[in-house]
């Protein structure tokens, strides 16, 4: 380990493109820092239906979620967000692997998983409803497939396993899908969860984004080894690719997914990213990293490098990119008129959907709660007290 | 009727809930082929299967954690936690998890898993495997927790936790596993209330309330109660979380006094709750302060010393004794010592 922590393999992973499978020490990437296009000999296949409306699209997801990811970030400094957690620099990560599920998998992610949530079709206020302090969550599950965001580090890894024993007793293929960072591997349900998916060959794909920070925790403080080694010591296969490189993302995921769909069990993805902010709008990364870090990183930024692939297959003309930033803009607009409408909860919604169904208790405290709150409109205007 | 001993009911309430509903499915260690540790689930999985009985690895985070996901799906699991003190790891996932996503989605989803807990003291374990834990868990919105004290209720509760929607911890009092009691197979589950107390001797002195593994001795202290003339009412309470608080409250308005005992620690336990809450809706009917007979505030001791640490006959007698101001073993003890008072 290095003097900051930091395992030197961890920070750039070595880019081993060939002609077979990588192991789980390589690095997956189609496309480069400088946006040129490697061929692959296992996963270009696994892509080969991308052609150029379809980067082009992928594109436009990374360009329109960085520009929600910036409009929340406003919001919250204009105090209308108590806090938000950015995903800038994870682009290529989650629209990568969000873009590669099919609408009857089920994603069990973290709270920083806002652009798989985008793919998901989740409203767009609805991405903003908690951290305005307006609901526990923003959406129904069940009318996206992806349960709302998960606070505590690591629990949704198995709920997803869980949901993909599910699965299996269904006798179903779809997938279930976890998301969380390289942090959370350090928590016993991760690892418990890769226990149990191996167990029982249950169809979920790990998908880990190694963003170097857990808030301010270096990679290197949870893992001496790439994470992804770990998996398959509890029997899963794993594969690690460069996380800023949506189109090596997409095909990996797609290849999980096909092994899990076939009965094939089970796949661990570490994404080696970057997470470019701070951890949430409350933190302050420059107390713990160094600014020649996220220079280094910014090199390698996700849309850049797309950017630059489309320019040089005459993809990039000035009507597309006004359509993409207009788009983004009408997003961004749609955002924050969300959020400002947003409705204000009453107060005895506090008391709701504790239980599903009738509690003494709880009938007891609302009856009592709703009495003294009525008192006060019952109550002179002057002269009381 | 039938008569079969308390595991046994439980067994067979198992049985019925999982023939009614093939969404029921089982996941603890040891469940299967062994069928528990206390044979509750024994036969199970022979005849529903390896994927309506999963023998699970030993994790308990992993069991609970997985079962909410198995939730999402739209089953019902029920968990069996081996033994009390094995529930610990896996608190987080109740607490934060199985306890709160109803309300964190606004009731798009449910959690309807029934989680068995072997608890109590009595049979001569080692350490972690006599505990009471159930005020955690009962301290914990969204949870719902009952536990259970005699066959009928044993087969009746299990089918009731199973399809109540909410998640319900479901205590089941290990020493007690062995006692025979009559059990009616025909009875509705849904004819009756999950949440409903039941008052097991009725009296007009003393209100005692109790549950789970104290219930019998609680009712035979109210035999040898009534010897001196004391009549003493029994209330089992079945439900911890919520307590069936009217049952106690009419009971105390009749008797005017109340006893409280449990296993569990005193400080911060479910006595504590009743008495403070039935304090506070019928202060006015009270004789005497509410009394706790409890387990003391330490780790549950070793087995030679456990019957000094639960709660007996005499124990609970001797609380009856104080809130009817008889000699008992605090008599004379009201008045601050010479000590504390020069210390003052």
């Amino acid at each position: 380990m290095t003097q900051d922590g930091s395992s030197p393999d961890q920070a750039s992973g070595t880019v081993h493109p060939g002609p077979s499978r990588p192991g789980a020490d390589e690095l997956v990437q189609l496309v480069d820092p400088h946006g040129v296009r490697h061929p692959h000999g296992h996963y270009d296949d696994l892509v080969a239906d991308v052609d150029g409306p379809a980067l082009r699209k992928l594109y436009e997801d990374m360009v329109v979620v960085r520009r929600i990811d910036a409009e929340a970030t406003a919001l919250q400094r204009q105090g209308e967000l108590a806090l938000w957690p950015p995903l800038l620099g994870q682009e290529a990560a989650q629209i990568g692997s969000g873009r590669a599920l099919r609408a009857d998998d089920f994603v069990f992610s973290s709270y920083r998983e806002n652009a798989v949530a985008y793919c998901r079709g989740v409203d767009l206020a609805d991405l903003l409803r908690v951290w305005r302090g307006n609901a526990s969550s923003g959406w129904d599950p069940y009318t996206v497939n992806m349960a709302t965001p998960q606070v505590i580090i690591g629990a949704q890894t198995l709920h997803a396993t869980g949901y993909a024993m599910g699965i299996l007793n269904d006798g179903a293929d779809a997938v279930a899908v976890t998301y969380f960072g390289d942090g959370a591997t350090s928590q016993g349900d991760v690892n418990e969860a890769m226990v149990f998916a191996a167990s029982y060959q249950a169809p979920v794909v790990f998908f880990c984004q190694n963003n170097h920070w857990a808030i301010s925790e270096p990679v290197g403080l949870q893992a001496h080894v790439p994470i992804a080694r770990r998996a398959p010591g509890f029997g899963i296969p794993s594969v690690r690719v460069d996380g800023n490189d949506v189109l090596a993302c997409l095909a990996v995921t797609r290849e999980a997914l096909a092994r899990a769909r076939s009965g094939g069990g089970p796949t661990f993805i570490e994404a080696v990213t970057y997470r470019m902010g701070p951890h949430t709008t409350a933190d302050d990364p420059t107390r713990y990293r160094d600014a020649n870090e996220l220079e280094d990183w910014a090199a390698r930024d996700p849309l850049a490098r797309l950017a630059t692939l489309l320019d040089s297959l005459g993809l990039l003309d000035a009507d597309y990119t006004d359509s993409v930033k207009a788009k983004a803009d009408a997003v961004a607009a749609e955002l924050r008129e969300g959020c400002l409408s947003m409705p204000e909860p009453a107060p005895s919604d506090v008391f709701r959907h504790v239980y599903s169904e009738p509690n003494s208790w709880l009938d007891r405290q609302q009856d009592h709660y709703e009495r003294y709150l009525t008192s006060f409109a019952q109550a002179p205007q002057e002269g009381s007290r | 009727m039938s008569t079969m001993t308390f595991g046994r009911a439980i067994n067979a309430g198992l049985r019925r809930a999982m023939d009614e509903d093939p969404r029921v499915v089982l996941m603890g260690e040891d469940i299967g082929k062994l069928g528990g540790v206390f044979r509750i689930t024994d036969g199970l999985q022979k005849d529903f299967g390896a994927h309506r009985v999963l023998d699970t690895p030993l994790a308990e985070a992993a069991i609970m954690g997985t079962a909410v996901g198995i939730a999402y799906r739209g089953y019902r699991p029920v968990v069996e936690i081996q033994f009390d003190g094995f529930i610990y790891p896996a608190f987080d996932q109740i607490v934060c998890q199985v306890a709160k996503l109803h309300y964190r989605t606004q009731g798009a989803v449910r959690m309807p898993l029934t989680i068995r807990v072997p608890f109590g003291g009595g049979i001569g374990s080692p350490e972690h495997h006599s505990e009471s834990p159930e005020a955690y868990f009962t301290h914990t919105s969204g949870l719902r927790v009952i536990s259970v004290s005699n066959p009928q209720d044993a087969y009746t509760m299990i089918q009731q936790a199973i399809r109540c929607d909410d998640p319900v911890l479901y205590f089941e009092p290990k020493r007690r596993y062995h006692v025979k009691g009559e059990v009616d197979e025909a009875s509705d589950p849904a004819s009756s209330d999950m949440g409903a107390a039941r008052v097991v001797t009725e009296g007009t002195d003393v209100t005692l309330v109790t549950y789970g593994p104290l219930v019998p001795t609680a009712r035979d202290a109210a035999i040898a109660a009534s010897d001196d003339g004391i009549s003493i009412e029994v209330i089992d309470l079945r439900s911890l979380a919520p307590i069936d608080f009217a049952t106690v409250e009419a009971s105390v308005r009749k008797t005017g006094r109340l006893v409280v005992t449990h296993e569990a620690a005193q400080s911060g336990g479910l006595g504590a709750e009743i008495a403070a809450s039935i304090t506070e809706r019928c202060f006015d009917h009270l004789e005497h302060a509410p009394v706790r007979v409890t387990g003391f505030d330490i780790p549950y001791p070793y087995s030679k010393l456990e019957f000094h640490h639960l709660p007996d006959l005499d124990r609970i007698l001797d609380g009856v004794d104080r809130v009817m101001r008889r000699p008992n073993s605090l008599s004379g003890l009201d008045a601050p010592s010479t000590t504390e008072g020069a210390a003052q």
